[in-house]
């Protein structure tokens, strides 16, 4: 596959950027505007953006098939875990006040845990598609 | 005046239309998930449009704002957008494979197909 | 107004004969979209439409057509287009009168304003402190919604994975 020089350069100088740029929605949704499933699919962006300009045998050395498949079940089992977590300390399913004694400081830890799990399965979930319709083209 | 505040619905009805239209008028598969993406993104901005407030601003909170649009339409929006593109893949994929299958994505030539099955 | 120039991308979209332009036109669409969101204060949602609509929607079906490998297409359908054109219309006719009974575009006395919003606005800031209404109502007030959203992602993602074959073996 020939690659032009400028769009190499450019997406190398990106693609960073964009997952950077990724974390900081995943991390700063309480804050101003983002959260999980924006950072997921940004972050995905950059995935395919990286797969798009070096091939994706490359990106699935990096970043393995088998691996995104785990992470999609990871961040589901992640917000489902949260839920039996404050069951086991004495709450209902989801209520995150039993996380934590303070109960603001508990519904920020209860809130990021979750969308951090959001933010796993919907990246692993978008690349998992882009992964399967590219891979089809060469079986 | 007052049927000026309507326009947006209106708005969202001809985009409605639009995609209620590709999806019954056409044979090409992938020209009936393009019509409903359209009409998806008619129930959005339809949901969106219900929710805002004039001199309202984004529900962020912030001293000295005294008017929020609602959050609510937004949330219900916001997941909704994941879960569509999330459908429209499932689609896609469909569609790949009736093409593998039947070696064509028109409706018409796969009910022909089948009948001569 | 971008309102109106939303709907004419539409329609632009059913007279387009390529697909392929079709495709790039709806990468379009939805970055208008986005931009009309922003307008009505909902920058959470323009922020998901301008990364899943013009990001991912375009790049998986630009996927699809090259998997299609762009066949020769049905110009003339078989059945005739007059008869779609009036069931549309007819709808649309029915729906517009309908928008009569709506409460106006912006107004704060509106049901939809009514019910549960002001609650999340004025209490969220003292029982989830965060200053993101959406974030608070998405993630604690609506966690079990929210939760349904995601194992929907995840089914569809398992969907496409069996249907198009993550791991082929031959």
């Amino acid at each position: 596959m020939r690659r032009s020089p400028i769009v190499k350069e450019m997406s190398d100088l990106l693609i960073p950027a964009i997952v950077l740029f990724g974390l900081y929605v995943q991390f700063h949704g309480d804050f101003g505007p983002g959260g999980g499933f924006q950072a997921g699919v940004i972050v995905a962006a950059g995935v395919i953006l990286y797969a798009l300009v070096y091939g994706l045998p490359r990106t699935q050395r990096l970043l393995p098939p088998n691996a995104v498949r785990i992470l999609t079940s990871l961040g589901l089992l992640l917000y489902a875990g949260v839920g039996f977590a404050t069951i086991i300390l004495g709450s209902e399913y989801l209520n995150y006040d039993a996380l934590h004694a303070d109960k603001i400081r508990a519904q920020h830890i209860g809130i990021i845990l979750i969308e951090f799990g959001v933010g796993t399965t919907v990246a692993a979930v978008m690349i998992s598609f882009f992964y399967a319709f590219a891979g089809r083209g060469r079986s | 005046m007052n049927l000026l505040g309507l326009y947006n619905y209106w708005i969202v009805i001809v985009l409605m239309m639009v995609g209620f239209y590709l999806v019954i008028a056409r044979s090409n598969l992938l020209r009936k998930v393009i019509g409903l993406n359209i009409f998806q993104t008619s129930v959005f901005l339809l949901f969106i449009s219900i929710g805002k407030i004039s001199g309202g601003s984004a529900p962020i909170l912030k001293d000295g704002v005294e008017i929020y649009s609602n959050p609510l339409p937004h949330v219900l929006i916001l997941t909704a957008i994941v879960v569509g593109v999330a459908t429209t893949a499932l689609a896609l994929a469909l569609i790949v494979r009736i093409r593998e299958a039947y070696a064509t994505v028109d409706e018409d030539e796969i009910h022909v197909q089948d009948e001569e099955a | 107004m971008l309102l109106t120039l939303l709907a004419t991308t539409a329609i632009g979209l059913v007279l387009l004969r390529s697909l392929f332009a079709a495709v790039m036109l709806t990468g379009m669409y939805s970055l208008l979209t986005a931009s009309l969101f922003v307008l009505l204060d909902a920058v959470d949602v323009a922020f998901t439409e301008a990364a899943v609509g013009a990001g991912i929607t375009t790049v998986l079906m630009l996927g699809t057509l090259s998997l299609l490998r762009v066949m020769p297409e049905h110009t003339e359908p078989r059945h005739g287009r007059l008869l779609p054109l009036a069931v549309v219309c007819l709808t649309g006719a029915a729906l517009v009168y309908a928008t009569f009974d709506m409460p106006r575009f912006g107004d704060p006395q509106a049901p939809a304003q009514q019910h549960v919003a002001p609650r999340y606005i004025e209490q969220s800031a003292a029982e989830v402190g965060l200053p993101n209404i959406v974030t608070s109502v998405l993630a604690s007030y609506r966690g079990y919604d929210t939760l349904g959203e995601v194992a929907v992602i995840f089914t569809a993602g398992i969907g496409v994975m069996l249907l198009l074959g993550a791991r082929r073996k031959e």
